[in-house]
């Protein structure tokens, strides 16, 4: 007998508690001045200070901080004035001084939260996650395990090693425990680090790209008896790679968990890893014997303490939450869930709001976004913003506003202005782009398309206004397309007695 | 005539004259070097060829007219755990055998565009772990004095080289009285100066928060000329602190302590201290009496916890820093035979690596930190700085120095002590608690004891940040000591060619 999903989630209650990491976009390292750029060959952005030579000694990069303030801010953080890095020592070929650099009880934001929303089968439902504490450290190398079957250390023929990553700062933001999200457990976690990433997005604090390890999360989830008001062993499942493989992982963890307890087993404190191929974890290093990092304040550095003036300073300028501003926007804007979702997948929000304030009309903003420019994008294989500037967007929709081009003409504006033929104006000038709207020239064009049809002219006449299609097509094509159609509707219709 | 047995002021003097060149002067020292050195064994390394190229630079640019820094062309040992570029570095420790740092410590780069003439690198204790100097993976330094005895240590090395005219100056560190024991237990002076005073960038750590690089000379004013040319801001080095050197070569040459109110700490002083240190010591004061300083005593009444403090913070923080001694990127490997792990590499590397002193403080400072025991050990230990720091703000505010002797004994034999640590231990206990507080002090030499002929140290210790008031003591007792004297301390050392 095994439970599947849905009945481990009516016996069992899951408490949630989430660790991610971030690595910070700053230039430089955390302790040293080496660059950080992602891809660059092994070991050239090394120092004898993150290399961890002897005699070496950190200098806190100010950046970092900074950077970790905004992050507290803008998850409700309480900023410590005076906080401290200390050292996390254990032994590993990867970690240049077998001591990480971090803050243990003296991190420098802690207390915050963060309100994410989710869709419940009673509507959409609001979590709080309370955030415990947000802190700095620095990453470690990067190790590759050549030969053996596991790609593990343990069986592999040899290591190769990798200092670039050594010393990039990462931020690590701790939640309490999430109780109370039942079986939604593994959509608030996704909902959580979604949220989480479109904040540090907004911040400009980090590249956020799980599939590169610049936001990583570890997923530790316990099962209890609903009802019994216990805590079970939690496992942490790391290798989580992408929003998707958060609630992937948490669902199969808490499936694996809630049938070792029907089957009258216990749960093993251990990390395990993710597999992404089969949604299954698989266990890694056992926790069993807590290891004992021996933290102690970082003697070679001294303490962090931020001034009042500055904090206010940067929480001044910490950009409107992402998730408020959507809404926001999506008021304004009046567009249904759907096309707002489309927006926000598309990451197209910000180019469609800067085509708005520059004038555009709304609904075509949103419109020739995610229609047109996305088209043509997916074909290039690009983002749809490196296709076009708003502020070209914009003078285009202008000119359909105003008449001067049809939704037909302006596709081949964009299509000019994408293909590196100029500004709007250009393409419309070298193309002839421009809709006819005299009213002599087009009446031409209709008396002509009269005397080509006159039966279905006579049953316009005669009261058949559907009829009129006929001939306005017949107008539009003699024009090239460059006629209003509405416009030579209405002449033709007057025209024939209708108007 | 500038010799080797001139002061480093002198040779500066007689360099900037053009009466010798820096070349003659740095040749002079290596032959002394080469000459004594098999007795004494300051040295482990001996940068002939990179000395003489120094000298020839800095020669040349004197001859140029070039505007030179006061102790340019100047010869220097400096102690074997600051790293210096393409020069093997060891610590005094296997671990690091063949090592060759790819850049140079703060101090050492500061020296070289001082032009200071770097002749090589001096032995020490293994991580600066000890007081004698025993501790050493490259045998023992023998103290110019008596070649039976210990020069002390942890910087041994740096002290025996300069009593024994190796070399004018010396860098050495000091973490519980590295510095000041060995310049008293081989009769020059010491400093260890404020915490942060000097940048520890590049200097191999032992114990981060109490490690402090200081000068070694002959005399106070020598002392002063070092400390200035190595003292400041580092940008480098966090806990370097950001404010002016304090004026400690003016001080040195003030030689007048009128109105000065001197503490002498009662705790350190007494019984446990040997008949002629405590004989000395009081004729110190005399002299400082007499020349218009006023005594008072003070008490330290934490001071007799420190010792037991030192070695849970010390070693707690040395199991740490010594962790990257792990064989993957430098220095000795052991047992990488194709069929052991990278864990297994590590440790053989340290277990056939480091010597017994630094296994033993490795292992404390790992028990001391360990989940369970930090508040009794590491956190106790920080309450009793902190209580320390207190007796030395209250004993400040009655004195504008303290006073105390460097060292129960004077200059102990080889092996006396090697296989009791606390005794070894034990002779730190005037100099740790100036570590503990972050303060600076002074070892000056004061005389021989009477019964053994032996130099003695009277410690001189001053608030943060006041280096020059120690200066301004010890130029003053210096000068007065040599005048009752007639001749400087080291001119009553038996000659070394005698020795055996």
């Amino acid at each position: 007998m095994t439970l599947d999903y849905k009945a481990a989630t009516e016996k069992y209650e899951p408490t949630l508690g989430l660790e991610v990491h971030v690595e910070l976009n700053t230039n430089s390292k955390m302790f040293c001045s080496c660059a950080t750029e992602f891809g660059a060959s092994p070991n050239t952005q090394t120092c004898p200070v993150c290399l961890g030579l002897p005699g070496a000694l950190p200098v806190v990069n100010g950046k970092a901080i900074e950077s970790t303030i905004l992050i507290g801010l803008a998850l409700n953080c309480s900023i410590a004035p005076y906080s401290r890095f200390a050292r996390k020592n254990y032994f590993y070929p990867d970690m240049p001084k077998n001591f990480q650099t971090s803050q243990y009880d003296e991190p420098i934001c802690v207390d915050g939260y963060l309100d994410v929303e989710i869709e419940t089968d009673e509507g959409p439902k609001v979590f709080r996650v309370d955030i415990e504490r947000v802190h700095m450290e620095e990453d470690t190398g990067k190790s590759l395990h050549v030969g053996g079957s596991t790609g593990r250390i343990h069986g592999a023929e040899y290591s190769l090693l990798d200092y670039n990553r050594a010393g990039i700062p990462l931020v690590e933001i701790v939640t309490r425990i999430i109780p109370g999200t039942g079986k939604y457990a593994p959509q608030v976690a996704r909902a959580y680090v979604t949220q989480l990433r479109d904040i540090l997005r907004s911040l400009g604090v980090s590249d956020v790209k799980m599939e590169q390890g610049s936001l990583r999360c570890d997923a530790n989830v316990s099962l209890a008896p609903i009802g019994s008001g216990l805590l079970g062993t939690r496992s942490e499942t790391k290798n989580v790679n992408s929003l998707r493989s958060v609630e992937r992982a948490l669902t199969g963890e808490i499936e694996r968990q809630a049938n070792r307890l029907e089957a009258g087993e216990r749960i093993i404190q251990e990390t395990r890893h993710f597999l992404e191929e089969s949604g299954l974890t698989r266990p890694g290093r056992s926790k069993e014997q807590a290891e004992d990092y021996r933290y102690f304040p970082e003697p070679d550095l001294v303490p962090v303490t931020p001034d009042a003036k500055w904090i206010e300073e940067l929480r001044a300028k910490l950009p409107e939450n992402p998730a408020d501003r959507r809404k926001r926007l999506q008021k304004e804007w009046n567009v249904p869930d759907s096309e707002m979702n489309s927006l926000i997948n598309a990451e197209l929000v910000d180019v469609v709001e800067e085509t708005i304030k520059l004038g555009a009309e709304p609904t075509r903003a949103r419109t020739w976004w995610l229609g047109e420019i996305s088209r043509l994008a997916n074909e290039k294989e690009v983002a749809p913003t490196s296709l076009i500037s708003t502020a070209f967007v914009a003078e285009i929709i202008a000119l359909i506003t105003s008449g001067d081009l049809t939704d037909k003409l302006a596709r081949q504006v964009v299509e000019g202005v994408v293909n590196g033929e100029g500004s709007p104006k250009d393409v419309i000038e070298k193309r002839g782009l421009k809709v006819v709207s005299d009213d002599s020239a087009l009446m031409v064009a209709i008396e002509a398309a009269i005397a080509a049809q006159p039966d279905t002219a006579e049953r316009i006449r005669g009261g058949n206004i559907p009829a009129a299609g006929a001939l306005i097509g017949a107008v539009m094509k003699a024009t090239g397309g460059q006629a209003d159609a509405s416009k030579v509707r209405e002449l033709l219709l007057k025209h024939l007695g209708q108007g | 005539m500038t010799n080797i047995h001139s002061t480093a002021a002198d040779m500066a003097s007689a360099l900037a004259a053009k009466e010798i060149s820096s070349i003659e002067l740095t040749k002079q020292h290596l032959d002394r070097i080469a000459s004594v050195d098999g007795k004494i064994n300051a040295f482990l390394h001996i940068d002939n060829a990179g000395a003489l190229e120094q000298a020839e630079a800095i020669d040349k640019k004197r001859a140029s007219g070039e505007k030179l820094s006061p102790l340019a062309g100047v010869p220097i040992a400096v102690k074997d755990i600051l790293a210096q570029k393409g020069i093997p570095t060891t610590a005094g420790s296997k671990i690091l055998e063949g090592w060759r740092p790819p850049y140079d410590s703060t101090v050492v780069a500061k020296l070289k565009a001082a032009g200071v003439v770097i002749l090589g690198k001096t032995n020490m204790d293994e991580f600066a772990m000890g007081s004698s100097t025993e501790n050493s993976a490259y045998g023992t330094t023998q103290n110019p004095w008596d070649l039976t005895r210990t020069p002390g240590g942890s910087s041994g090395g740096s002290a025996a080289a300069v009593a024994a005219f190796e070399a004018p100056l010396a860098i050495g560190t000091d973490t519980g009285g590295s510095i000041r024991q060995p310049a008293a237990l081989t009769g020059i002076v010491g400093v260890k100066p404020t915490y942060g005073a000097v940048s520890r960038y590049g200097v191999v750590a032992y114990s981060s928060s109490l490690d402090q690089v200081g000068p070694f000379a002959r005399t106070v004013l020598d002392t002063a000329l070092l400390h200035e040319a190595i003292a400041g801001h580092d940008e480098r080095d966090s806990t370097s602190i950001n404010a002016p050197v304090p004026q400690v070569v003016t001080a040195a040459k003030r030689l007048d302590v009128k109105g000065m109110k001197i503490g002498v700490i009662k705790e350190l002083s007494g019984s446990g201290f040997q008949a002629g240190v405590s004989a000395r010591i009081a004729e110190s004061i005399e002299l400082l009496v007499a020349a218009g300083a006023e005594i008072v005593e003070v008490s330290c009444p934490n001071f007799e916890y420190a010792l037991a403090a030192y070695y849970l913070i010390a070693p707690s923080e040395a199991s740490s820093n010594l962790a990257r001694f792990d064989s993957m990127r430098y220095g000795l490997r052991v047992g990488d035979d194709g069929s052991r792990g990278a864990e297994e590499v590590m440790s053989a590397t340290r277990e056939a690596g480091f010597g017994k002193e630094v296994k033993r403080r490795i292992i404390l400072g790992t028990y001391a930190l360990s989940s369970g025991y930090y508040d009794a050990y590491y956190g106790s230990a920080q309450k009793v700085r902190t209580l320390v720091k207190q007796d030395f703000d209250n004993a400040f505010a009655k004195a504008d120095v303290l006073i105390s002797p460097v060292t129960p004994t004077t200059a102990f034999k080889i092996g006396e002590k090697s296989d009791d640590p606390v005794a070894m231990y034990l002779s730190d206990i005037a100099t740790i608690p100036v570590n503990m507080a972050g303060i600076g002090g002074m070892s000056l030499p004061v005389g021989l004891a009477d019964e053994d002929g032996l130099p003695v140290g009277l410690q001189i210790m001053a608030p943060v940040m006041q280096d020059d008031r120690f200066y301004r003591v010890g130029g003053t007792l210096e000068a007065a000591l040599l005048s009752k004297w007639g001749q400087p301390i080291l001119s009553k050392a038996p000659d070394l060619a005698v020795q055996k």
